[in-house]
């Protein structure tokens, strides 16, 4: 076995967009669910929305990459807004069907082929990074050390990507250390009471939908940067992985989903790539490599459930002050 | 407070109450001079106040075939404590929630303090001075006791979106918030576990936590649902005090309650209700006595203490060999002693 | 039905320990009969690809309306400025079915074959290497026309087909839900299970006896091993659970990893292929008008009615079916009233585990094929269909699936096809607008 290839490229996804993309995807769940307490199962299409709108933007309107990247966050709030005028009354299991089953709208709609110039249908699109790369302000070439070798265009997608991770971080910390946030903690808690204490309950949570869907949104925009866009990874599979990043860190935190994300990725690369290797060393007999591929997604299911029931709070929150959401 | 509560008797000498102790309680709240003329003309149901601060008229919930509220026209006295009574399923709560926004009725208006209140959302209700507690206590468990307290407090800048990411533009009237919440807290005994997870009380203390947080928004009419249930009888006498306090700060009560003893000792004036109606108003004493009253409870059963039948009579003492006279006996004691 | 009553009476620990081992058995037996993973997991994105390109003596037609049937489903498809269509496909080394719509053709036009009755139908077989390309003559002549009637009737005919077979899902996911508060996401995979166990026994079983009876024996089989999976699954999680007193949403969140384990065990063991199931592929033979089944579609809608039935009177008369409903009434009052509530449950979860099964092995025949993720395929629609009609109530599901199933069918003759789970999904979200409480269910009482 590579060893020393494989722990290079689980190192090196602690810096991958993808990572940063669930980072975001899940600060914005945590927003949701963690926070306000509404049982969004829609990540992916909010992440939809932002990747689709920032790549039409540029490849139909020709728009300039910053103007597109607006687009995607307008796209993701337009979404949560609609989404939320009918579903924000309903209870959270209603929620919960609701948001699965727009989020697959979404997809099903950029994966048809009524509208195969615009998206690509079920090739999806590519080929929108002209204006992106042309803003680099890095020279060309590699840098980097050890894992961490990146040519300049891949090191600019990911300084994007941290400087979107660090604004959204920034303003969900602020957010939930003032009366605000507050507010919506308390209605994860009991929205009648909230209620019954003057606060305008149905629009608390609208911008709480609004603003996790805008961070969510963000997520698709970094997850798009650095190739393509699918229609076939916004599937109801990636909102459940994003559950599982986001439980890993713990739910109502503002760290956690960061954390969750990181080890969720560098497990996922370096099973990945370890479980086929140990196929073919003969250290897992009865298997194919193709099996042992699929090995990490039976994991990742088996330790959701785990967490949920186990450590609704996290790896590493305080079981006192994290019970679970209600 | 309104302070036009006409009748509301000048203070005078406090009295001990003889006539009570025949009849031990699980606790003797201190007693206070109740409110009294507060309506117009003869207690009937659906009687003019004075003053009232409440007006409703023809207000009618139904649940599939099932009337669980249709009253014609009740009005509830400013300044006052007024207990709301009635059996199991008589409709208070259901009441409760009409009143405050949190449920909508088939057809009816009722005015709080002049505006009307028909449509008007539970937020805009309690914003108006019209706040409320729930049956099953709702304190917010993962929220510390004073971050409760402070989410009570009305017109928060910090609230806003926009201005919540900007501090300077909240933190002193957050401050003043906190203070605020802290000498609430102190009153009501809670300061000790300021800082704790609301979960962390037992059931008294989130009632208590309950209706401090209430008093933080300020408001003019305080609605509480079954303050006593599942309360700790240790802690009681002090919830007791607390509601007698309100209305001394000028603040009126309407509360629901199946504890007869505690309703007698605290309301100035009761409205019956059973089967959705208001079968019955008057001052404590009068009411009991009332037979729309005995039968709405106990139907055959005459003989039978109210206190028995309706809420938890504590320590046991008082069996089921109270009788009914004996009730009017002690309400009648109580009157005079009121009187005296 | 006879089993699960059996179950009940018997409520000796150790006849569900002997169960539960039995079960694991069998489980590990078909699990060996599989053959180990051969194709290549299959992205969503649908990796193969039919194409053409339709024109009129040289020039290209635009606007000119195709559908490809075939596994993955029935698409849609309109050329582009250049005559060019193309569609993706989830499986390579099947058989697609491509229509040309002649109405779409400009006037007097038409697909022309003198060799060939049906000319604007073609088969194309998608190769090893994913890709084919299907091309029409068209030119001057007669045209093969489909009134929009018969349309309707032919559609509303698989609606009613396809709305039952969910049915027999739904029914199971909305009593669980009833009388235990779990949205099962993992329905879907009690669903897929049911048709992998009849194509491995069938496959097994050829050997030894006629393929009808090989297909007879691994449905009975799939069936009742379908109902022990919902006996364990109650017993190895739901149950101890329900102990804990685990909240709903993390009720929830389980069965979502439940789920996910679930598929990819799945996957795991027969791969991300498409298998056909045995007479999957059987003549349709015409019965009215211009409505057309097989035989295999005519014995699904029977299955689905008599069975559906079978469940709604043991629901409304038997002693368990009424103890269920008042579970998913008022759980609290029904334990108080001495209802063994976990029995009861342990019911429910068998029958949903085996109605599911059914379901499922009529689905890959509906579809046609199994897979490793079909139930997902169609398990937003079971909810859409359950919440429809009003969460854990049995009847309501009937009807919402019944809707659903017409809805899906339907909307193809207004949108593409491949937009018709998002249509009916799109009216779910409607309807949930204005009737939160779905058809059936009651509004909830405040305080």
């Amino acid at each position: 076995m590579d060893w020393l290839n494989i722990l290079s490229n689980s190192a090196s996804s602690i810096i991958s967009p993808a990572t940063m993309a669930y980072a975001l995807a899940a600060l914005g769940l945590a927003v949701h669910f963690g926070y306000a307490g509404l049982l969004n199962m829609g990540v992916a299409g909010f992440m939809a929305l932002g990747a689709y709108g920032y790549a039409i933007s540029i490849l139909t309107f020709g728009f300039p990459w910053w103007l597109a990247m607006l687009v995607g966050l307008v796209a993701s709030a337009g979404f949560a807004f609609v989404l939320g005028i009918p579903t924000l009354r309903l209870r959270g299991d209603y929620l919960a069907i609701v948001t699965i089953a727009a989020a697959e709208v979404v997809r099903l709609l950029f994966l048809t082929t009524a509208f195969d110039p615009v998206t690509g249908s079920a090739d999806g699109l590519s080929g929108y990074h002209g204006s992106f790369r042309d803003a680099n302000p890095l020279p060309d070439g590699n840098y980097g050390f050890g894992p961490w070798v990146y040519s300049s265009d891949q090191w600019w997608v990911r300084i994007v990507g941290v400087i979107a991770l660090a604004l959204a971080v920034v303003l969900v910390w602020r957010l939930m250390a003032s009366p605000w946030g507050r507010v919506l903690k308390g209605i994860r808690e009991d929205e009648d009471a909230v209620r019954a204490l003057g606060k305008n309950v149905f629009s608390y949570k609208m911008q709480a939908l609004v603003l996790g869907g805008v961070i969510a949104g963000a997520g698709g925009i970094v997850y798009a940067l650095p190739s393509a866009v699918n229609s076939g990874v916004y599937v109801t599979s990636l909102t459940f992985f994003v559950y599982t990043a986001l439980l890993l860190g713990g739910a109502a935190t503002v760290f956690g989903p960061l954390i969750g994300s990181l080890i969720f990725w560098v497990l996922q690369t370096l099973l990945s790539n370890l479980l086929p290797a140990m196929v073919q060393a003969g250290i897992l007999p009865f298997m194919s490599q193709i099996q042992a591929g699929t090995l990490r997604f039976i994991l990742v299911g088996v330790a959701l459930m785990l967490l949920v029931v186990f450590r609704p709070q996290g790896i590493f929150g305080n079981k006192k002050e994290l019970t679970f959401v209600r | 407070m309104s302070g036009n509560a006409p009748g509301k008797k000048k203070p005078t000498a406090s009295r001990k109450k003889a006539a009570v102790a025949e009849a031990p309680r699980p606790s003797a709240p201190k007693q206070r001079e109740k409110s009294t003329g507060l309506h117009i003309g003869e207690a009937a149901p659906g009687v003019a106040k004075v003053d009232p601060i409440i007006v409703a008229d023809g207000v009618r919930r139904t649940f599939g075939g099932l009337t669980a509220v249709d009253v014609e026209h009740v009005e509830i006295p400013r300044g006052a404590i007024t207990a709301l009574i009635g059996p199991n399923g008589a409709g208070k709560t259901t009441l409760f929630n009409l009143l405050t926004g949190f449920d909508k009725p088939d057809a009816g208006s009722w005015v709080f303090d002049g505006s009307s209140l028909s449509g008007v959302p539970a937020f805009k209700v309690s914003r108006m001075g019209q706040v409320r507690t729930f049956q099953l206590t709702k304190a917010l468990g993962l929220l510390t006791v004073v971050e409760n307290m402070k989410l009570g407090a009305k017109g928060q800048k910090g609230e806003k979106f926009w201005h919540s990411l900007v501090p300077a533009l909240w933190r002193a009237q957050d401050d003043e918030i906190e203070e605020r919440a802290m000498r609430l807290l102190t009153k009501f005994k809670l300061d000790a576990k300021a800082d704790d997870f609301a979960a962390s009380l037992s059931g008294g203390q989130r009632k208590l936590l309950e209706m401090a947080r209430a008093l933080m928004s300020e408001p003019q009419l305080v609605m509480l649902d079954e303050p006593m249930a599942g309360v700790n009888p240790a802690l009681t006498q002090s919830l007791l005090d607390h509601i007698l306090d309100l209305k001394d700060e000028g603040m009126t009560v309407l509360f629901v309650e199946h504890d007869m003893h505690m309703v007698r000792h605290i309301a100035d004036w009761v409205i019956v209700m059973a089967e959705g109606r208001v079968v019955a108003e008057g001052d404590p004493v009068t009411v009991m006595k009332n037979p729309a009253v005995v039968d709405a409870y106990l139907g055959a059963h005459q003989d039978v203490d109210l206190g028995v039948v309706t809420g938890r009579y504590g320590d046991g003492k008082a069996g089921a060999g109270v009788t009914a006279a004996q009730i009017e006996a002690e309400g009648r004691a109580e009157l005079e002693d009121e009187e005296k | 039905m006879t089993i699960t009553r059996s179950a009940l009476a018997r409520r000796v620990p150790r006849t569900i320990g002997v169960l539960l081992a039995l079960f694991t058995a069998a489980f590990a037996v078909i699990l060996m009969t599989v053959s180990p993973a051969s194709a290549a997991p299959s992205a969503d994105g649908d990796p193969y690809r039919v194409s053409g390109n339709v024109q009129l003596d040289g020039e290209p037609l635009e606007g000119v309306r195709l559908t490809i049937d075939g596994p993955g489903g029935l698409q849609e498809v309109v050329t582009d400025a250049n005559g060019q269509w193309k569609v993706g496909v989830p499986e390579k080394n099947e058989t697609y079915v491509v229509t040309l719509d002649e109405e779409t053709l400009p006037a007097g036009i038409a697909v022309v074959d003198p060799e060939d009755d049906t000319p604007n139908v073609k088969e194309a077989e998608v190769g090893q290497g994913g890709r084919v390309t299907v091309n029409f003559f068209i030119g001057e002549g007669e045209r093969h026309v489909t009134s929009f009637f018969d349309q309707f009737v032919q559609r509303s005919v698989t609606g009613i087909s396809f709305g039952l077979m969910l049915a027999l899902a739904a029914v199971g996911l909305t009593l669980v839900y009833g009388t235990t508060a779990i949205a099962n996401f993992a329905h879907a995979e009690m669903v897929t299970f049911g048709p992998i166990v009849v194509g491995a026994v069938a496959a097994a079983a050829t050997a030894a006896m006629p393929i009808e009876a090989a297909l007879a024996v691994a449905i009975v089989i799939a069936i009742v091993l379908s109902a022990g999976l919902g006996l364990f699954l109650d017993v190895v999680i739901w149950r101890p659970l329900r102990r804990r007193r685990v909240g709903v949403v993390q009720l929830m969140i389980v069965s979502i990893g439940l789920s996910l384990t679930m598929r990819y065990l799945f996957q795991f063991f027969i791969g991300g292929g498409t298998t056909q199931l045995p007479f999957a592929a059987m003549e349709k033979i015409p019965l009215f008008g211009v409505v057309q089944m097989s035989w295999i579609d005519i014995a699904s809608i029977v299955i689905s009615i008599v069975v559906i039935v079978a469940f709604a009177l043991w629901l409304s008369y038997s002693r368990v079916g009424k103890a269920t409903r008042a579970i998913s009434d008022n759980s609290p009052l029904a334990a108080a009233s001495g209802i063994d509530v976990d029995a009861v449950v342990r019911v429910v979860w068998v029958l949903a585990g085996a109605m599911a099964g059914l379901a499922g092995i009529l689905y890959a025949y509906y579809r046609p094929g199994l897979k490793w993720d079909m139930g997902t395929q169609v398990l937003l629609l079971m909810f859409a269909a359950v919440t429809l009609g009003g969460l854990g109530t049995a009847f309501g599901a009937l009807i919402g699936s019944i809707i659903v199933g017409l809805l899906v069918e339907l909307s193809t003759l207004w949108i593409p096809a491949d937009l018709k789970f998002a249509g009916a999904l799109f009216i779910l979200i409607v309807i949930l607008l204005f009737r939160p409480q779905g058809i059936l269910g009651r509004r909830e009482r405040i305080g």
